[in-house]
Formats: C-alpha cells, structure tokens, sequence
C-alpha cells in the first residue's frame, strides 16, 4: 500500500473536517474517546431523536488519521437512523480488520473506503477506529468509554 | 563500526522493501550473533535445570548460571553475590519496591523521584507509598532538562529515606548528576536506586565508584534477549531484605507451617531462572567489552553530534531538552510543528525508518512538557552515518507531505 496516497487523502479530508468540530446542542450523548497509548483524546457528541442521529460533531486532538476517520464518519451517520450507523459500524471494522475487502459492499461508506489500506498498518488501526469505537459505546448508551487498545476493535 | 552491522541478522531484512534503518534502540537494541549463538549453544549443549539435578549436565547449566552471574558482577564492578537476576528494569525496581520499599519505609517518609521517570520507576513507589503512608516528592528539570544544585537542595531533606531515579531520561537523554545526589543522600541517610535501562547501553556503570545502593538494567535494550534483567544491591541491604517471589530454589528449608530463605543472591531467585537469557547478557557484555566502550561512546557521539545539527538545520522541529552533544546519551525527542508524531513517524517508515512515537511510558513528564506525545529517534552502535542522513532527509519531507508548505 502506498502510505503517502493514502496520507494525501487524509490531509483533503481533515482540511474539510472544520465543519464538524463542533459541540452539539441538546445532545443526547456525550461521550470522551482516548487511545491510551498516544493520548489520542475525542469527544464525540450526538442528538439522536425518533432513532434518527439529527446531529453530531467532535472536538479533541489527535493524529491526522484519527481526526479524519472522526470526521469521514460524523459526514456519514448525520441524518441516518441508528440501525444504519450500526450497520456502518460493522462494515468499517470489517474494512479494517481486512475482513471484507469487496468494493460494491463498501460502497455505502463512502469517502471511508479511503481509509482501507489502514488494515495493513496495524499500528494504526487503533488510530483509525477511535470515532467508531466512541460512536458504537455511545449509540449503546454507555456515558463512559474503556476506551481502544491495541489489537483490539 | 561499520563493519559491525554484519553481526546483527535483523539488519539486513528489508522494511517495506526498503533497508532497515533501525532508530528505536531506546525501546529495544538488536541482537548480535555472537548472542543468538551464545543462547542457542546453551539449549543444545547445556540444558539442564541449574542448582537442582546431581548429573553432569545439570552441573554445567549451573555453571553457565553463576558464571554469567560473574560476567555480571565483573561489568558493574561488584561481587557476583550482589547480582540477582530478574525478568527486566521493571522487576528489578518491583523488587525494591516490595521487599525494601514496604519494609523499611513508613508515614512521615519521603521518596524521591524525577517527573522524568518512566513509569517502571514511578508506579512501584506509588504503591509503596499507598502502603506505607511515605510521601513521593517529585524533582523538576529546568526548561534544558537538567536538574539543578537548587533543586536538589530543596528537594532531598532530612525526610528522605529512598531516592528513585533514571540515571538517564529515556525521552531527553540527559545524564542526571547522580554524584550531587548520591552525596545529598549520605547526609539524608537516604538510599539511591539508580535505574540504569537507558544509561548501560552508552557508557560504564561502575556501581562502587557511583556509591549508590541499587542498580537495574535491562538485558533486552544491552542488545541481549528479552526477558532477562538485573538487580544489583549493597549486600548488607540485600541480607536484610525478605524476598519478593517466593517458591522453589529461593528456601533454606520447607516445613508445614514454615519455611527459612536461601541466602542472597537466590533468596531473590524464586522458580526455574531464565538461564539461557543470562547466557545472552553474558555475552553480549563479552561482546561490547571486545568492541571498547571507548569506541562506543566515541561512535555513539558522532552520531549524536551529526543528528542534533540535522534537527536543529530543519525548521519547523521542537527539540525537548539540552540539544548539546555532550549532554545527551542515546536519544532525541522532538516534534514536528502541527504534525502529530503518530504521523511523522508513519511517514518516516514508509521510507524504511524506525522511530518511536508516543508517551514513551513518561506521562508525568508529558504533561509537565505540556505536550500529548512526540517523536524519539534513538542510536545504537550499528547505526552509521547514513542511517542518521536518510532519517534527516526523510523527516525534512514531512511537513510537506502533511499538506504544509515548508
């Protein structure tokens, strides 16, 4: 995999992450991410009504592949229901785990498939599963994430 | 050195098709041959459970046993009866944090530390001080990363009883002045316990001449095998200590309801001992004695001097403490502006480079630098000049590659 194409993707994409770091007002769910090996450190806020996620935004430091995978994902959920931001879940672990690796299947991510080649740098793993880590403890109701370790999703 | 590298297999893998440039010899070195045979001759030849078997073979795993203890004792210029082995740093220090620690310390006590300890020298004294009640006391480098006469002075008191610290800091590599300190703790009737994992690799631990009343290494960053480490103490303060591990080998005798301890060293070698990794630290001493410590330092010191002038050339790179040659052992920690490290050090292994990024197992210190994390490059003596050119070359495209125009 070519590391610095897929670093080109990450920079166009954090460029346009400005529009979702924000804090949500009348949040449903507030919930701090930390990968505890690098101080990677999001807060991931959601307004979930009627089963639909009407709003979400983040804010907190990280590397440039946490901060766009945040972003990618808050472009992706806004305005579906929960069954499908589950659904999404586990399609981009199965795109990271290296799992499932067929294109028409990941199509409905979107923008996110940028992030595929992540599944060969398992240092980076945990960097890019951060958001959907925080987003998955969050749509289940936990007002406290463990967190993301290595080797785990 | 160059011809060196040949002794190190690992060397010649490629990394992402490219050459390894090993950088992260702070977190582990390499492995020379000359201890990969020494091991594996041990498994083929010797093998045998030491201190228990009458037969011939277990006679020579006990020998291989005490003489790498004695290879040991020789490098540190102690007696082979004041070096008990350990699995690494970090038992070494548990092992004074239990059986001394606990023991001897109690409420109104105070332990001292560097913030710039690794947690390995700093979570053990949080325990002991939860147990005991004695209170940890931290001593703060000034903005160059040294720790100061007045800071000592303020710091070490009458109160102190036991003082912790790295001899150098595995983020800034700075040589702390363990002389003032050692001194201090004489007139406090304070002991020292000298982490020495980042300092062995560099330079001579002779720990008569430093005075001081503990020191731990581990083998694996000494470019011997993991699991294999040191701790060395004052015999009288060892005789007075209760073990930590208890169980086969370390016992005098077993009864029922009791049982009496073997005296030391093995009263602290509790269950079958990873002999074959004392036969690598055996030799990789060997190894590092037949190639000078001079020459090392001199070697290691060229390097230092070539990178800290490419760092500082490149805009853009925060340097963390003293970027003097002659203060710095091993390593650099730096960053690159608005560039997080997981990030730099991503890029710089796409070219083949190894760095680490992170916390480096330091929070304490992190916070006190008031960063998350950062980038550290560190030598070993198999690095070359080239090594030290493609790292400086390659980090000078990382902001550009990040999207930022110089």
């Amino acid at each position: 995999m070519d590391l610095k194409a897929l670093y080109n993707q990450i920079i166009v994409e954090n460029s346009r992450a400005v529009h979702n770091r924000h804090k949500v007002e009348h949040a449903t769910a507030v919930l701090e991410g930390v990968n505890p090996s690098c101080g990677d450190d999001i807060t991931l806020e959601l307004k979930v009504s009627d089963g639909i996620i009407k709003d979400a935004g983040f804010t907190g430091t990280g590397c440039a592949i946490s901060q766009a995978s945040t972003s990618m994902m808050i472009d992706l959920i806004t305005g579906k229901t929960v069954e499908e931001a589950k659904n999404f879940l586990n399609l981009f672990y199965g795109m990271i785990k290296g799992d499932i690796t067929d294109d028409d299947q990941l199509e409905v991510l979107d923008d996110i498939v940028s992030l595929k080649g992540i599944s060969h740098m398992p240092g980076r793993v945990k960097c890019a599963v951060l958001a959907w880590h925080t987003l998955e403890e969050a749509l289940d109701g936990k007002t406290e994430s463990k967190g993301c370790s290595d080797g785990e999703l | 050195m160059k011809i060196i590298r040949d002794d190190f297999p690992i060397l010649s893998v490629l990394e992402n098709g490219k050459p390894l440039i090993y950088l992260d010899n702070a977190a582990t070195t390499s492995k020379p041959l000359a201890v990969l045979n020494a091991v594996e001759t041990y498994y083929r030849m010797d093998n045998a459970n030491p201190h228990r078997g009458v037969y011939e073979l277990g006679a020579r795993a006990t020998k291989a046993h005490e003489d790498s203890r004695k290879i040991v004792g020789d490098f540190l210029n102690a007696s082979s009866d004041e070096i008990v082995f350990t699995q690494n740093a970090t038992e070494s220090l548990n092992l004074i944090a239990y059986s001394y620690g606990i023991e001897f310390l109690k409420k109104g006590d105070e332990i001292v530390l560097s913030v710039a300890e690794h947690h390995s020298n700093l979570v053990p004294w949080q325990r002991v001080s939860k147990i005991t009640g004695a209170k940890l006391v931290y001593l703060y480098p000034d903005n160059m990363g040294h720790l100061t006469e007045e800071e000592l002075d303020k710091k070490i008191t009458s109160k102190t009883r036991l003082i912790a610290v790295a001899q150098v800091s595995n983020i800034l590599g700075i040589e702390i002045p363990i002389d003032s300190i050692v001194r201090r703790a004489r007139n406090a009737g304070a002991v020292v316990v000298l982490d020495c994992a980042q300092s062995i690799p560099h330079m001579i631990v002779d720990v008569k001449a430093l005075d001081v009343d503990f020191a731990v290494f581990s083998g694996h960053k000494l470019y011997a095998p993991m699991g294999i480490g040191v701790l060395y103490g004052k015999k009288d303060l060892l005789d007075k200590m209760p073990p930590f591990l208890t169980g086969g080998d370390m016992i005098g005798s077993v009864h029922e309801q009791s049982s009496t301890y073997a005296e030391v060293p093995r009263r602290f070698e509790a269950g079958t001992r990873n002999v074959g990794g004392e036969v690598g630290l055996a030799a990789a001493i060997n190894y590092l004695n037949s190639l000078g410590w001079e020459n090392i330092k001199n070697h290691e010191k060229e390097l230092m001097t070539q990178a800290l002038k490419g760092l500082t050339d490149i805009p853009h790179i925060t340097i963390y403490g003293d970027p003097s040659p002659d203060k710095r052992h091993g390593v650099i920690s730096f960053n690159v502006e608005e560039v997080h490290p997981h990030d730099t050090a991503s890029l710089l292994d796409s070219d083949g480079i190894t760095v680490r990024a992170g916390h480096h197992c330091a929070q304490p210190l992190m916070e006190y630098l008031k960063i998350n994390s950062c980038v550290r490059v560190s030598f070993g003596i198999y690095n070359t000049k080239e090594d030290v050119d493609i790292f400086i070359n390659s980090l000078k495209n990382v902001r550009g590659l990040m999207g930022y125009g110089s």
